[in-house]
């Protein structure tokens, strides 16, 4: 699914100058299940924002609404009365929420309320992990089920760089909250972010394919990966003629 | 062994000369500056000439912004040093590489080593967006179809002259899942590697065991196994490359050694220390050179004496490996 994180509340109040009825739209799918963006946080974000701008002596009219889907028009004509006496319509659906609501509601002002973060899952309860990086060329059938694309951060198809080690990337993750840095004082009372270890992600890969007698597969070499099915092909795009309606006039 | 040109070298420069000659190769480092000096190259290449068979010369190492590696290959070349140039997969994709190929090939340069790049998150730039466009083995085997086909990594023919490089690839045999790197090592030679320059070795009963494989599948035959080694300046580096730096374990008997060379200077004496470690560092060096040399398919040594180029010299020296041969 599609994993998002809320930006910080200061961020989306920057948003709001110069308005002053704000809608706040949550959207009933991937965001919800990663409790990012749904209705619940939907109404916290909106109760949020009418108490901070309260605080600052400049309150602004905040009302939240949530469909079913950000990212199919039929969902979103269903709040057209809402959206026509907003201001400024705050989308904590994912990106392509973000881009529905901006080209369904052309004269409105449309921002962000999210991160759209990755494509994960989530690995146990309150902890989402990247897995799929959308490249359009999948190659989970070369190593075993676990995407170097997506989990590697040099994006290796050849076995793993010298930086692995007990079964650990040298490459750490900075720890994040709302897309900030989580920062801690260290023994010389230095502000340092939270450092949190990586996996291995070709260490990951042949362990698996020792375990199932599959190891002959990491002495072939991949040739250069084609990427123009990924991002680097411009803007993708999917045509099925069996699905389209066909014109009766 | 793949297609040759006409003198019978694949790209006839003096590490390809050295080594096909039978001789115990000696490469060195040479990182460029983090400024537009060239005469910083030129006093480092001053350490550096006559003392080693190449030089290589670091592609923004450690993902910090320099001089790039064909620019400093260049100078290298104008002060008399054949360059072993190095090229990671982080900053150019498959077009920028083949350029700088064509370029380096026409400025002189007959040595070019695939690395994969350390991660920007280590470097001066760790909000940099990375290429990684294509992998080492890759690049590896690009090198070798520009070379030996004749041909851009798209499958189209140079018209003209072909850059035609002594291959090189670097390899962490203690990095993990250490028993995977002898078959990574297998998979670069099929790609088209030359040769092949180690991670810093100080663990030599670890390296021996890779090197069991190594021959097990017959690889010192078909490439050269170049160990990598480097001084120790202090037990502090000895610590640190133990405790933080992948694919380097460091035996307890050399940091023991590193603290005890400096255990009878009272510590004011911060000169007369830091110079009694550096020479055990040097001491400890040669010695890891000897015992490299012993095992069966080591054919050369790789000297990193990073920042620290004045310890080549007494290093090789001490090794007994000066003067460096002059093969044509």
């Amino acid at each position: 699914m599609i994993v998002g994180e809320q930006k910080p509340l200061e961020e989306i109040k920057g948003f709001l100058d110069g308005s002053q009825k704000v809608l706040v739209v949550g959207c009933g799918t991937c965001v919800t299940v990663c409790f990012a963006g749904g209705e619940k946080e939907a109404q916290i974000l909106a109760a949020s924002l009418r108490m901070s701008t309260a605080l600052t002596g400049a309150p602004k009219e905040v009302t939240d609404v949530t469909v079913q889907r950000q990212c199919e028009w039929e969902y979103l004509d269903l709040i057209k009365n809402e959206v026509q006496e907003a201001d400024i319509i705050v989308s904590i659906a994912c990106g392509i929420g973000v881009q529905a609501m901006a080209k369904h509601f052309p004269d409105k002002w449309v921002v962000p309320g999210l991160n759209t973060t990755f494509l994960g899952l989530p690995e146990e309860q309150g902890i989402w992990t990247e897995q799929c990086q959308a490249c359009g060329n999948c190659i989970l059938a070369l190593t075993g089920g676990i995407c170097p694309i997506a989990r590697c951060s040099k994006q290796l198809l050849n076995g793993p760089c010298g930086g692995s080690e007990k079964g650990l990337c040298e490459v750490k993750r900075i720890k994040r909250e709302h897309g900030l840095p989580v920062m801690q004082t260290d023994a010389r009372g230095r502000k340092t972010p939270v450092i949190e270890d990586v996996d291995c992600a070709w260490h990951l890969i042949h362990e698996r394919l020792k375990a199932l007698g599959k190891l002959d597969m990491l002495t072939q070499i991949q040739p250069p990966k084609d990427w123009s099915t990924a991002r680097d092909g411009g803007p993708r795009r999917i045509v099925r003629e069996d699905l389209m309606l066909l014109d009766e006039g | 062994m793949s297609a040759q040109d006409s003198n019978g070298y694949k790209s006839g420069g003096n590490l390809e000369k050295v080594l096909r000659g039978g001789y115990f190769a000696v490469t060195g480092e040479l990182g460029p500056p983090q400024n537009a000096d060239g005469d910083h190259i030129r006093k480092k290449a001053s350490h550096l000439r006559g003392v080693v068979d190449a030089v290589n010369i670091t592609d923004n190492q450690t993902a910090v912004v320099r001089m790039s590696s064909l620019g400093a290959a260049f100078v290298a070349i104008q002060e008399g040093l054949e360059p072993v140039m190095q090229m990671t997969c982080r900053d150019r994709n498959r077009l920028a590489m083949q350029a700088d190929f064509l370029s380096a090939y026409a400025s002189g340069v007959r040595n070019m080593l695939a690395l994969t790049g350390d991660h920007q998150s280590f470097g001066n730039h760790p909000t940099a967006k990375n290429v990684h466009d294509i992998d080492s083995l890759q690049l590896i085997r690009m090198l070798r179809d520009l070379r030996d086909e004749k041909k851009f990594e798209c499958g189209e023919a140079i018209k003209g002259q072909e850059p035609r490089f002594f291959i090189g690839a670097a390899a962490a045999p203690e990095a993990g899942p250490t028993e995977y790197r002898p078959y990574r090592l297998a998979k670069k030679v099929e790609a088209g590697a030359d040769f092949v320059q180690t991670q810093l070795v100080y663990n030599v009963e670890a390296f021996k065991k890779f090197m069991e494989v190594v021959r097990q599948l017959g690889l010192h035959e078909k490439l050269f196994i170049l160990v990598g080694v480097g001084p120790l300046k202090g037990p502090a580096m000895a610590r640190y490359m133990r405790d933080f730096v992948p694919g380097i374990t460091m035996p307890d008997h050399i940091i023991e050694r590193m603290e005890n060379a400096a255990a009878n200077i009272p510590k004011e004496e911060k000169n007369a220390r830091n110079q009694a470690w550096r020479d055990e560092g040097i001491k400890v060096c040669i010695e890891i050179i000897q015992q490299v040399r012993d095992i069966e398919g080591v054919a050369g040594v790789h000297v990193m004496a990073i920042e620290w180029e004045e310890a080549v010299r007494p290093i090789v020296d001490g090794a007994g490996l000066l003067p460096r041969p002059a093969v044509d």
